[in-house]
């Protein structure tokens, strides 16, 4: 379970979260929507640990820990993961020496033995194919030369090997085609367990058609400002995000 | 990937300070008396009971050198060097020439050990795969301390053994070829070299042959004050092939030591060389005190036709570095090669490359270049092709890669590109970047930690050229390079 309280972060002066609460079930998929510039990236940021915030009061509590006295490696090994927006490039370094690495360094942290290169390997692989992944493209350099919905998906995979209790996707939508859309909200689908939570970031309804969210977070002005079930998405999808602006202007 | 794990655990395993190699070695050393001087010369000469000749040669060579000024070109700075304030000649007291490792003394033996260079033969072989056996000459200070294989060597034609020795042994070979790649009067520190210089290693593969092991030499530094100055023949007679790897290390020290090297490959009618440096001289303490001054001579001569000559260098160590490993295409299709990683941290300055010379027509050359540089350093390359004007179809590819991390120290890169043909075709690429902190960000919330990040984005950048390396120095290189990057990021 995570619990956000309080949360009031800025960077370089510039106010971004305005004692935000939040609390996300164990087993709950919650989606936050809202304009643009009202802080949803930053929430994601700052949960898995970016550095350049600054954070001025709050905490943010997962399965208890404190994740704002843990740094980004030990919250990911803690079960934080991060879908990107923008995945990084990482040149010269391959996918499977990357996805090999992050594994073993996260079962190091939490004292479990490494895993076997056969085992690593077919779990790759399985999750690979779930995700209707080509081959080759595990075997190029992480992200390298990827196109934006190929980047998704390695995002997505990632997510299946990594076993994480608590996944952030921040748009993960954006840029995806139909298909591509399909084919990561499948992939994100088949990861719903009792034991892990989902913090769905969008823009639109259209990702929550495929991912289908318990609750839904309106976030505004760096605050959760309204909070409802996913037929909230469907009247934000017809009303625009118009009330909200009105109510700042008010 | 187990390799980027060991480095991680290798790294781990360093406390504050980095450089692992950095211990003395007590041994009671005969010296030269401080100074140069024609009488410390004909000293050297006279402990090495060198021929008249080579005598002769050394003392032309002070000639000329007191006439020299130290080149000033290069982007480096310095305190000037007291010529007349270092040690020209440092061995053991004890038995200076051992016929075998039983008469070495085990202090020495012992220092050998500490570095992980293997000088029993029966211990290298045991539960190793013959393949894998490397012959080691290993150099400590002015002398020549052991060399291993040397008989098995022989049964296959092969000279493997001190120059010094060689000298006395095969003078015909040695003066015929000694100075015919690098004059006497090349540079500053060459001629210096050729004055004063001690030993190192004097190879000779003779026609047809294919060197049956890896050859290696393995130089430390250990005396105070002293300088090192060595010389390596290698010469590869027709249809020939050899591979050879140095290293270095040196103890750490508050003042400058001085390593003038010069290196002399030749390879004739469709002989291959390779030479391969892992280079780790103590380059310091992080505010610039101490490390050793490394400025070496490195020339390849493919003298014959389809001749090849490569050279792969990781250079992680060093106060400064002034060091470009060159290639003479002199023979019609024969091809030069340049690998080099150079990776400067804390107050380091290097500026490193080559010389791609085509004479020959046809001849064909490739740089790959990467420069990492961290803390405080400064990293240059520099870069000579030319094609003469009977070098018709002569063709280089470049490629100089810098990468930066953080944000206080320098990449340079100082291309020259000289074609006096028409029909040459010379290509150079190069590329600037810098490990963002995104990409830093990136890797830790997949759970690697700041230090398990860069020595995978580094290992990344280095690849091209690590698969240049023989196999055990390709793992070897890669945890040095992790190690010289420790703390370089944040």
């Amino acid at each position: 379970m995570l619990e956000i309280k309080n949360l009031v972060v800025q960077i370089e002066d510039k106010r971004i979260l305005n004692g935000l609460n939040l609390t996300v079930s164990k087993g709950e998929i919650a989606a936050i929507m809202g304009p643009n510039g009202s802080g949803k990236s930053t929430l994601s940021y700052v949960i898995a640990g970016k550095e350049d915030y600054e954070i001025l009061d709050g905490e943010i509590l997962l399965d208890g820990q404190n994740l704002l006295e843990m740094e980004p490696d030990q919250r990911a090994a803690a079960g934080v993961f991060l879908a990107f927006q923008y995945p990084l490039e990482i040149p010269g370094v391959g996918t499977m020496t990357f996805l090999k690495a992050a594994l073993n360094a996260q079962r190091k942290a939490r004292g479990d033995d490494e895993l076997s290169t056969p085992d690593f390997i077919k779990q790759v692989n399985a999750a690979a194919a779930k995700l209707e992944m080509p081959k080759d493209m595990l075997k190029r350099a992480l992200n390298v030369g990827f196109s934006g919905g190929e980047k998704k998906r390695m995002e997505i995979l990632q997510m299946a090997l990594l076993q994480p209790s608590f996944c952030i996707l921040d748009e993960t939508d954006s840029g995806l085609d139909i298909d591509a859309l399909r084919i990561v909200s499948e992939g994100v689908n088949s990861l719903r367990s009792p034991d892990r939570s989902f913090l769905v970031i969008t823009h639109y309804q259209r990702l929550l058609n495929h991912i289908v969210p318990d609750t839904v977070h309106v976030m505004h002005g760096g605050r959760i400002v309204r909070t409802g079930g996913k037929e909230l998405a469907l009247e934000l999808e017809a009303n625009g995000y118009a009330d909200y602006r009105e109510e700042e202007a008010a | 990937m187990p390799a980027v794990q060991e480095t991680i655990d290798q790294v781990r395993s360093i406390d504050v300070d980095q450089y692992k190699y950095g211990f003395e070695t007590e041994v009671e050393m005969e010296k030269a008396p401080k100074g140069l001087s024609e009488d410390v010369i004909r000293f050297i000469s006279a402990r090495k009971a060198e021929p008249e000749w080579m005598l002769q040669w050394r003392l032309d060579a002070y000639k000329r050198w007191l006439t020299m000024k130290e080149p000033t070109w290069a982007r480096v700075s310095y305190d000037k060097i007291d010529y007349n304030d270092i040690y020209y000649y440092a061995a053991p007291k004890k038995n200076p020439a051992p016929k075998s490792l039983d008469e070495v003394d085990p202090e020495i033996l012992k220092t050998y050990e500490k570095l992980g260079i293997p000088l029993r033969e029966q211990e290298i072989l045991a539960g190793v795969e013959p393949q894998s056996r490397v012959a080691v000459d290993a150099v400590f200070d002015s002398v020549s301390v052991a060399t291993t294989f040397k008989e098995e060597l022989k049964k296959a034609g092969v000279i493997f053994m001190p120059i010094s020795e060689a000298i006395r042994e095969y003078p015909d070979l040695v003066r015929q070829y000694l100075g015919s790649v690098v004059p006497v009067t090349d540079n500053f520190f060459a001629t210096l070299n050729s004055a004063v210089f001690t030993d190192g290693s004097f190879v000779y593969v003779p026609p047809g042959v294919r060197c049956p092991m890896e050859l290696s030499t393995y130089f430390r530094i250990n005396e105070k004050n002293t300088g090192q100055f060595e010389r390596t023949l290698i010469i590869a007679d027709k249809g020939s092939y050899v591979s050879y790897l140095e290293g270095c290390t040196a103890p750490k020290r508050d003042e400058n030591q001085l390593h003038a090297a010069v290196v002399e490959l030749i390879a004739l009618d469709d002989a291959e060389i390779k030479y391969s440096t892992v280079q780790n001289w103590y380059p310091g303490d992080a505010e610039g005190r101490g490390g050793i001054y490394n400025f070496v001579t490195k020339r390849g001569d493919c003298r014959g036709r389809n001749s090849v000559i490569t050279w792969t260098q990781v250079e992680t160590g060093s106060a400064i570095t002034w060091k470009y490993p060159s290639c003479i295409l002199r023979g019609d299709n024969s091809r030069g090669e340049f690998y080099s990683i150079a990776v400067s941290n804390g107050m380091q300055q290097v500026d490193s490359g080559t010389k791609m010379i085509h004479l020959g027509k046809n001849t064909t050359s490739r740089i790959i270049s990467k420069g990492i540089a961290a803390g405080k350093s400064d990293n240059t390359y520099r870069g000579l092709v030319s094609a003469h004007r009977k070098a018709t179809g002569a063709r280089n590819f470049t490629n100089c890669d810098s990468l930066l991390i953080g944000n206080q120290c320098g990449a340079h890169t100082v291309p020259y590109i000289e074609s006096k043909n028409a029909s040459a075709v010379f290509e150079h690429e190069a590329t600037t970047s810098k490990i963002s902190e995104d990409q830093m960000f990136y890797c830790q919330q997949r759970g690697l930690s700041e230090e398990e990040a860069t020595a995978l984005i580094v290992n990344g950048f280095v690849k091209d050229v690590l698969q240049q390396l023989p196999m055990e120095f390709a793992v070897e290189a890669q945890k040095l390079i992790s190690i010289s990057l420790e703390g370089s990021v944040g």
